[in-house]
């Protein structure tokens, strides 16, 4: 065993040592987390999958596990997204009653925090925890369940539709010691229950912490989930987290995938279209600048006939920040008229950003329509002088067109509350003197007449 | 206002422009014809700054000012506007956003503070309703999707927001039938005024009967080969480019 493992899991030790009994499943779990993250330890540059990105960063670190959850509610407030909202926060990992809000939880609608459900030895969490993602999925993963205490765990019954949009909202403290958390997020939706769920990341603009996410969402027949996941996390952040979704028959997933933020970053998005008629789309928009690193892997496993999957990533690369876009298209043998599309596009704002992408299809049925395109390239000089011909000056033009760039995702985001958080991000990202935020409120206002 | 002085332009080494004078005065339209080819869009669009001509002898003057000293976007605000012939496509930029971040870039030049809002969205529809353009188009993407007419329609809304003291139009009636020539040219003399000079660059009559301008002058290979009222341009109409070819020839 390597120092850097022996660290965590004398880490994950002492944790055990001090919390209580636990039912026996859920010790059997973390024991083969552990043994699974020891035998495999950090994965490095030389396995494909972690090709392109450099993980030694966190695995040299020595992380704490919080402590408590204290937080300001009025920097909680602005950080926050302003919905109406049901809402989970978590600082640093650990759940803050303070800052949640499961009032009026519809019928039919069963949320609260894992370490209650684990407690409670709920049957939510029994027998589907796991079940996607298991250990052998990566180190981090094992890592996660090794680890796991806390997160969200959302239950919706059959036919149950949620109005409002459910906000996961995960908080990162800057402190002395840095911390790590592993929260774990657990989906299942009815057959044709309909929801919107908001994972949400931000934090300190001083933090330097590290998250290890596992996240499992099960679609029952025609259940419809968008799910919104807009990563704002400080810039010194290490941020890791998978996605497995299930779909079963006639289901329907869109993900929306918003980086900002964040150090290091890898998602894996992971789609098991298990049923005729299901459905997945994956927009996807990073936005890295500085020395940033974010890699996005996405699979869709096509495992029926007539399921279809839908999927475009945008990235906008400044400064000398890294992205990394590997989507991978499987169509299993007898899945017969099966779509599959993939698109991406990226930008590169400076000679020294960089982007490696990697589309890939396995096919194993031919009667199939899969569609692949990715572009990278710099800003369109024509439409710059056209700007700059009516006045706006070089940088701004820029500025705009780069807003525009990412305005493609976001034209489908359907929640104005995150659409303009993005739009404004991105331009607020770039220098003072492009002056976009008063464009984008003017916009905004115009809309709202 | 404009002054235009034995100006050579090249482009990758071939030379288009090969000696043009011209003198706008406040007030005056002139309109440059000429057969294709023969420098005419080169003329606009080198003075509006665009990157790869290449000015290799002669001046131009813009009230007191070597043009060519000017950024390209110190040149618009100071109310050097260019309409494209070919209005570029700018897919996720809404208009209501170009509107705005240029009216205010020239304000800003003037010492001026950014229009409040609801100020500018009552210009903007004010001058979007008089170029029949819907108001749903300002929150369309600028020129995405748009038909060539309501492109060059486009371009004329942004000269009435931004009111230049010297606008250039670059064939702003191609492609046009006739109902948008009449919209086009109706917002075009509105900005006719006293203060106020204009280029406009066209193959066609066609434009002059709505546009009536000042003087009319005839390019033929890089070097104004005629000028006149505006008789000239229905002489040209009727008898065509090969005479004054001929005649310049001579």
């Amino acid at each position: 065993m390597n120092d850097d493992v022996k660290r965590f899991l004398d880490r994950l030790s002492e944790r055990s040592a001090s919390r209580g009994p636990e039912p026996s499943w859920i010790a059997a779990r973390r024991q083969a987390g552990a043994a699974r993250f020891e035998a495999l330890g950090f994965p490095h540059r030389r396995i494909e999958e972690w090709k392109y990105t450099d993980v030694r960063g966190i695995a040299r670190s020595d992380f704490a596990l919080a402590e408590d959850a204290e937080f300001s509610p009025a920097t909680a407030a602005t950080l926050g997204l302003p919905l109406d909202a049901h809402r989970l926060t978590f600082v640093d990992g650990i759940f803050a009653p303070r800052l949640s809000d499961l009032a009026d939880l519809p019928e039919g609608v069963q949320l609260l925090p894992l370490s209650q459900a684990l407690a409670d030895n709920h049957e939510a969490v029994g027998g589907p925890l796991g079940r996607l993602t298991g250990v052998e999925f990566s180190s981090f993963a094992a890592l996660n369940t090794a680890f796991m205490e806390e997160g969200a765990v959302l239950r919706l019954a059959p036919r149950t539709v949620v109005e409002k949009p459910i906000v996961l909202q995960f908080l990162s403290r800057a402190g002395e010691q840095a911390v790590m958390s592993h929260p774990r997020i657990l989906i299942e939706a009815g057959g044709r229950s309909e929801a919107t769920v908001i994972e949400h990341h931000a934090g300190d603009a001083e933090a330097a912490n590290f998250t290890n996410l596992v996240e499992e969402i099960m679609l029952d027949r025609g259940a419809i989930l968008t799910h919104y996941k807009l990563l704002e996390a400080p810039e010194q952040d290490r941020h890791i987290a998978s996605l497995h979704i299930e779909l079963k028959r006639d289901s329907r997933f869109t993900s929306f995938n918003l980086c900002l933020g964040g150090g290091l970053v890898r998602n894996d998005l992971v789609s098991e279209l298990n049923g005729e008629g299901a459905e997945v789309v994956y927009q996807g928009l990073f936005h890295a600048r500085g020395r940033q690193h974010v890699d996005n892997h996405t699979l869709a496993n096509h495992n029926s006939p007539r399921v279809r999957s839908w999927e475009n990533y945008k990235g906008i690369l400044d400064d000398r920040a890294h992205g990394v876009y590997n989507s991978k298209v499987v169509v299993k043998r007898g899945s017969k008229k099966v779509s599959a599309e993939q698109h991406s596009a990226n930008l590169l704002l400076s000679d020294r950003a960089e982007i490696d992408t990697k589309p890939e299809l396995e096919i194993y049925d031919d009667d199939v329509e899969c569609a692949h395109g990715a572009t990278t390239g710099q800003l369109d000089e024509e439409a710059v002088f056209a700007l700059r011909a009516r006045g706006i000056d070089e940088m701004t033009a820029r500025g705009l067109l780069t807003l525009a760039f990412a305005g493609e995702v976001m034209e489908q985001v359907g929640l104005d509350a995150i659409a303009e958080r993005v739009e404004l991000a991105v331009a607020g990202k770039l220098p003072e003197r492009f002056h976009l935020a008063g464009l984008v409120e003017t916009a905004v206002a115009l809309n709202e007449e | 206002m404009l002054e235009v002085k034995d100006l050579h332009v090249s482009v990758e080494g071939n030379e288009i422009l090969k000696g043009l004078s011209l003198t706008i005065n406040a007030g005056e339209v002139h309109a440059v014809m000429g057969p294709n080819g023969s420098g005419k869009s080169t003329l606009s669009a080198v003075i509006a700054g665009k990157e790869e001509y290449e000015v290799t002898g002669g001046t131009v003057t813009y009230e007191g000012r070597n043009v060519f000293e000017m950024d390209i976007e110190e040149r618009a605000r100071a109310g050097l506007l260019l309409g494209f012939q070919y209005p570029v496509e700018i897919p996720g930029v809404k208009n209501i956003y170009l509107l705005k971040a240029a009216l205010n870039a020239k304000r800003e030049a003037q010492g001026l503070g950014e229009m409040p809002a609801p100020e500018f969205m009552k210009l903007v529809r004010e001058k979007a309703a008089a170029m029949k353009i819907d108001a749903s188009f300002l929150q369309r993407a600028v020129n995405e999707g748009f038909s060539g007419g309501e492109k060059k329609r486009n371009e004329i809304l942004q000269m009435l927001v931004l009111e230049p003291r010297l606008a250039m139009l670059d064939e702003i009636d191609s492609g046009l039938d006739i109902d948008a020539m009449r919209v086009v040219a109706d917002g075009v003399n509105s900005l006719r005024s006293e203060e106020r000079g204009m280029l406009l660059v066209t193959h066609y009559q066609r434009l002059l009967d709505y546009i009536v301008p000042d003087r009319v002058h005839v390019l033929v290979d890089g070097r104004i080969a005629k000028s006149g009222d505006a008789d000239l341009a229905l002489e040209l109409e009727a008898r065509g480019y090969d005479w004054v070819l001929e005649e310049a020839a001579a």
